[in-house]
């Protein structure tokens, strides 16, 4: 689509007729062609696809702006992502050279290009749109809805698709209490960890006493293994924005911020044209759509410390200082970013809020459990199938999104734990996987829902070994103001360590146990006061597998280094010496037609041979 | 040619000189330079009427500030729990061996710059290697040897920021 830049909204009504226009425009032929440019996508190449679209597109004389880019569709394990309109034609893994054969066949022909379609590796079967692939299926899209479909460096897509209509809504009909009562009433809890209501969030901060008053979008999204965040914010930058927008208005700020994790820069790039174009066509700024109302936003990127996910340590980060936690005995909503009333929201939050102006609170509120309303989007990664992201109805239970969704564990292989709630989360076993996932039923288990990554291991996986990265990782991001968080988990560091290169001493799960009790009541942060969380879930549920490590000096899993050998198993060896070749350390004997042995004496478990082997015939023990 | 004052005061200007906007300044100083050299951050300092330490206290906070000149390409791993899980810290290790780099650190021929990232959200793509801003998915050892060793050593250091 090709507007005139620089159209101003000067009214509310001014949305409508701008909607009306920009759909009536749309192309006759209802050709589309839609490549993802989500960073899942374009690291595989997907720009370069879309660029060779639009030169077909050029070619032929068919209209080059039938073919869009659009954000992160999630099932990012299948990307290059292309849809082609008619029909929803959903091909996955398109190449360079797939190109010209779907414009030919599909685009200019109408006809499915069979061999780029979705295969469900069981049945066979073959899914023409993703409507028919399992992953999809189950899914219920609202904060995703338009990932996907529309181009997200486009605000009049948006606006076509129905997007600040939620803005108008308030701006035309609704007091800044109705808009805050609407959020209260639907449920909404804050979506990057805490599960806060965010109505009562949001009045808090209204009510309190300064100005000026100020809302952040809290997009440093730091749990490795997530990246809801990092979809909404480059897939839909402007419903992160319309969401931000109705929030001020309800609470009284003019000034927002939004602060993104440096390791984002494709999100980053997004939002700065989203607020560039909000500003050019009077969404954001001085009396928007020319009501009395006025709003802008700021953007800022974080420096690469996962601590600044903390609300204060982020504002503290805002302020162009450390980002180091301070004590929440008055809470940021009275006295937060240069002490004034602060709202701070995660990105899905805010995304969620357009939903729920447009279709109402109860609508909302008719989706999920009792207490934990709406959809939830969470990573879904690891050992499993289908990578990518999953946004489902609170409640449903573990097993449906790893299953159904995520098709079970990847290999074949048995399933061990699913880790939610990122590092500071926990470890749930098998036997919880009927578990309805919820804010409170998570906790329940030992676990927590923190901001949605869902990591699946399988039964290769080191129960100790994952604990202590987790820890590691903590200890490597604790900023060190307080003394529990600092000294408790490099000691704890210490211990696991111990554990896991076979020096692991009788009372050492004990000592575990006290130090995370201690970091539990005594650290500053939520970082810190979490910070134990994968080691007590992971001895709740796992103590065997530490009992294995200091008692017998044994890994079960077979990954800590030094509590397991290789061994070359003779009826399979055949002998063809390529593990003796590829031996760095020389500590594999044997010739032509004799089977290869290792020195165990020499051996430094590099695992050379086992990756090598064309015949598994090397093996741990 | 700019100078280097100029080039903070620039900057200063950017934001207003506003102490809020900070770490943005470094960020873009960072991005001029390719590090924070001593020199410009005393200007910044000066020009904002703060103590030296207050920016050194930011600069080394905070993993994506460098206060050395970084190597002629730059190459990020993740090492996020995927990426983990995945067999990133294998790969991490080969290259630290191989290339003689520590993690945040700079090859001893000023080749590349290594840094390992706490994720970078493409876990589909586990593990995940950037060079110069390329993404790599499903890395090895050896693939990532591969790549590396294909780096051209007379290449122009990498301009900033520059992602693809």
């Amino acid at each position: 689509m090709t507007a005139p830049r620089g159209r101003r909204l000067l009214a509310p009504a001014d949305v409508a007729r701008c909607r009306e226009e920009l759909n009536s425009r749309h192309s006759p032929s209802g050709r589309r062609v839609r490549v993802c440019i989500g960073t899942g996508c374009a690291a595989k190449g997907s720009r370069r696809v879309y660029e060779l679209f639009a030169e077909a597109a050029k070619e032929t004389g068919a209209e080059v702006s039938a073919v869009t880019c659009v954000g992160c569709h999630g099932f990012c394990e299948r990307g290059p992502i292309v849809v082609v309109q008619p029909g929803d034609i959903f091909y996955q893994r398109v190449e360079e050279p797939d190109v010209a054969e779907i414009f030919r066949e599909t685009v200019l022909g109408g006809r499915v290009v069979e061999r780029l379609l979705y295969e469900d590796p069981v049945t066979a079967a073959k899914a023409r749109t993703a409507g028919e692939i399992p992953f999809y299926r189950v899914q219920q899209r609202v904060v995703l809805a338009q990932n996907g479909v529309i181009d997200p460096r486009s605000i009049e897509e948006y606006i076509a698709a129905g997007g600040y209509s939620a803005l108008v809504k308030v701006l035309t009909g609704m007091t800044p209490e109705e808009t805050l009562r609407e959020v209260e009433r639907s449920g909404l809890r804050g979506r990057g960890g805490g599960g806060f209501p965010t109505g009562r969030k949001w009045r808090s901060c209204r009510d309190a006493h300064g100005e000026p008053k100020y809302v952040i979008c809290n997009g440093d999204e730091g749990d490795p293994g997530a990246f809801m965040d990092r979809s909404i914010m480059e897939g839909n930058p402007h419903a992160v924005l319309e969401g931000m927008i109705i929030g001020a208005y309800a609470i009284g700020s003019s000034q927002g911020y939004i602060y993104v994790r440096n390791e984002y820069p494709l999100a980053v790039e997004h939002l700065k044209e989203a607020i560039r174009q909000g500003r050019e066509w009077e969404l954001l700024g001085e009396s928007i759509l020319g009501t009395e109302f006025s709003f802008d936003v700021r953007i800022n990127r974080g420096g690469g410390a996962f601590v600044c996910g903390e609300s204060t340590a982020l504002m503290a980060s805002l302020e162009g200082r450390p980002g180091e936690p301070r004590a929440k005995y008055v809470h940021t909503v009275e006295c937060g970013l240069w002490d004034r009333p602060t709202n701070l929201n995660n990105v899905e939050t805010w995304a969620n809020v357009p939903a729920i102006i447009n279709r109402g609170s109860e609508w909302f509120a008719s989706t999920g459990t009792e207490r934990s309303k709406g959809t939830k989007v969470f990573s879904l990664v690891g050992q499993v199938v289908n990578t990518g992201l999953v946004e489902v109805p609170m409640g449903i239970t573990l097993r449906r999104i790893i299953e159904e969704i995520g098709g079970g564990v990847k290999g074949g292989k048995a399933f061990k734990a699913v880790q939610t709630g990122g590092p500071s989360g926990g470890c749930i076993p098998a036997q919880y996987l009927d578990t309805p996932v919820d804010f409170d039923e998570l906790t329940k288990l030992g676990s927590m829902m923190g901001s949605g990554g869902m990591i699946v291991m399988d039964e290769d996986t080191c129960m100790v070994g994952m604990a202590r990265y987790f820890l590691n990782f903590l200890r490597d991001e604790s900023c060190g103001k307080c003394t529990p968080c600092r000294e408790g988990l490099a000691q704890m560091v210490f211990i696991l360590d111990r554990i896991t290169h076979g020096e692991g001493q009788p009372g050492d799960v004990e000592r575990l146990a006290d130090l995370g009790v201690l970091l539990e009541g005594a650290a500053l942060c939520a970082l810190g006061k979490s910070a134990a969380n994968p080691v007590m879930s992971t001895v709740r549920y796992f103590r065997d597998e530490y009992d294995a490590h200091i008692l017998e000096r044994r890994c079960p899993a077979k990954k800590c280094r030094g509590l397991f050998r290789y061994r070359i198993v003779a009826e399979a060896c055949k002998a063809c010496g390529i593990c003796l070749k590829n031996c760095p350390a020389e500590a594999i004997t044997g010739q032509k037609k004799v089977v290869h042995v290792i020195d165990q004496g020499k051996c430094t478990l590099c695992g050379a041979c086992l990756d090598k082997c064309p015949f598994d015939a090397v093996v741990k023990v | 040619m700019m100078t280097e004052d100029n080039r903070v005061d620039e900057i200063a200007r950017r934001y207003d000189g506003e102490i809020g906007m900070l770490i943005p300044m470094m960020q873009d100083l960072q991005a001029e330079c390719g590090y924070l050299p001593l020199r410009e951050l005393r200007r910044l300092a000066e020009r904002l009427g703060l103590p030296l330490s207050r920016l050194y206290a930011v600069a080394t906070f905070y993993s994506s500030f460098r206060l050395a000149p970084k190597g002629r390409h730059e190459v990020t791993l993740c090492v996020g729990t995927v990426c983990y899980l995945k067999g990133a810290a294998g790969v991490s290790e080969r290259i630290r061996a191989e290339f003689q780099v520590e993690a945040g650190g700079t090859t001893p021929d000023g080749l590349f710059s290594f840094q390992p990232v706490n994720c970078v959200g493409a876990c589909a793509l586990a593990p995940v290697m950037i060079v110069n801003g390329k993404y790599y998915g499903g890395m090895t050892a050896d693939s990532a040897m591969e790549i590396l060793r294909k780096l051209p050593a007379d290449a122009a250091p990498v301009e900033g920021e520059a992602r693809t």
